[in-house]
């Protein structure tokens, strides 16, 4: 069964088409690698599939379920990494792990753990809005996470982490994860390392959806000229 | 649904006591109306209907401050994105944000209450005060309920700022009518009891607004 499935998705802002004829399948644990300048889509596109927005057209599925009908079923289920980290500025990393360990009914050794996996230890009892641009990709690496999500939607997930960082959030998000992900990106080496398929989106509409064996570094550099 | 509440309604007032961005501003901006009141009728101290017109106008419009708050930190922070991403009931928002305002303004009234027997009030409080509070928690329900279904409206547009008291003060205006009118034989020399239709009042239209509010605020989450 195929764990995202679009067929010809369309979705507006207002009289602005920010996503049109978007068709592709992603097989479970397969990493779709999206590519494409600023507001090509790619948000938009995460945020359709996390059941935050509404297709204007064409049909959903993930995970097995139709959206926007069955969203209810599947939000448990997907762990999104967005460009905000949606979380709260005032609250320290400890409090806004322990809110989002509430809301998804996971155990609060689960946020001890991933404060310990992400070297976040020391700074977890400080305000997020005094910690670093790294720390607290760190921490929303850690709220996507948190509960174990079969869907993975990462929006430029390495921003603003040292490789020491990287190395630290690749076995939660990385491709020895297990997990499938879709995944947003403009470095067109390290997309295709880890991407089977690629779709590669110039103002709104597909350019390039193929098998990332297929696909070459000078292709998608194509996309931003 | 009470577990996820809790989570909610935890963070809402850890928030506001990490931030200070609500309740302090109410407060002040309810102690400041009561001595411009005390300025402007030239009065040392006013009683019966008038007493009970000023208290609640001004507790109105402070409880607007609040109401305009309520969603910020959602809105410009991802919050509402984080919630709407979680397997729950959503209406466990509509009721933790209800919660979390209604503290706020039993905050402002322990402020605001005293200020205004200080600064304006003819009669003594200590007979009513137990009377008084009744009618003023009746009304801070009404007010916890629509505040929190308007600044969900219009936290999503552009126009927050105004279109939330656009919006909130014809929906408040019956509680303001009807708590003025309960209140106004408590503040009264001598004192009397409140009127039980002006209670009913206020009773149906927290229960009215209640409805309306869990049948709507779904919808006005979504996209």
């Amino acid at each position: 069964m195929a764990a995202v499935q679009l067929e010809g998705l369309a979705r507006h802002y207002g009289e602005r088409e920010a996503l049109g004829g978007v068709s592709l399948s992603l097989e479970g644990g397969q990493s779709l690698v999206v590519f494409g300048p600023n507001g090509a889509g790619k948000s938009t596109l995460l945020r359709v599939l996390a059941t935050l927005l509404r297709p204007h057209s064409g049909r959903v599925r993930v995970l097995g379920r139709a959206l926007p009908d069955e969203a209810w079923a599947v939000r448990g289920r997907i762990g999104l990494l967005a460009h905000e980290p949606l979380l709260y500025r005032d609250l320290t990393a400890l409090e806004n792990l322990r809110f989002h360990a509430r809301l998804h009914s996971v155990a609060q050794a689960r946020v001890e753990e991933l404060l310990a996996r992400l070297h976040l230890r020391q700074r977890c009892g400080d305000p997020l809005r005094t910690l670093s641009r790294g720390m607290v990709q760190r921490v929303a690496i850690a709220r996507a996470v948190l509960h174990e999500p079969e869907l993975l939607l990462l929006d430029e997930p390495r921003a603003n982490l040292d490789p020491a960082a990287i190395e630290l959030v690749d076995p939660l998000i990385g491709a020895t994860s297990r997990r499938t992900r879709v995944i947003t990106s403009h470095d067109p080496a390290r997309g295709l390392a880890e991407a089977d398929v690629v779709l590669g989106l110039r103002a709104g509409r597909p350019a390039i959806l193929r098998a990332a064996r297929e696909v070459t570094v000078a292709e998608i550099a194509e996309l931003y000229r | 649904m009470r577990r996820t509440v809790g989570a909610l309604l935890r963070k809402e007032l850890l928030i506001e006591l990490r931030s200070w961005q609500s309740v302090p501003g109410m407060s002040l901006f309810a102690v400041t109306t009561f001595v411009v009141f005390h300025f402007a009728l030239n009065r040392s101290s006013v009683d019966g209907d008038l007493a009970a017109g000023i208290l609640w106008v001004t507790l109105l419009l402070a409880a607007i401050l609040g109401v305009n708050r309520l969603f910020v930190a959602d809105a410009e922070e991802g919050g509402f994105d984080g919630f709407l991403l979680a397997p729950v009931d959503r209406g466990a928002l509509l009721l933790a944000k209800a919660l979390a305002l209604l503290t706020y303004l039993v905050a402002l009234e322990l402020v605001a209450v005293p200020a205004f027997a200080l600064l304006l009030l003819a009669p003594s409080l200590t007979s009513t005060l137990p009377s008084l509070t009744g009618v003023l928690a009746l009304g801070d329900v009404g007010v916890a309920v629509i505040g929190t279904l308007v600044a969900a409206l219009a936290v999503r547009t552009r126009a927050r700022d105004l279109l939330g008291p656009l919006l909130a003060l014809p929906l408040l205006v019956p509680i303001v009518i009807a708590g003025a009118r309960a209140s106004s034989p408590l503040l009264a020399l001598p004192a009397g009891q409140p009127a039980a239709r002006w209670l009913a009042t206020l009773g149906l239209y927290d229960l009215l607004f209640g409805l309306i509010a869990y049948a709507l605020f779904d919808f006005l989450l979504e996209d």
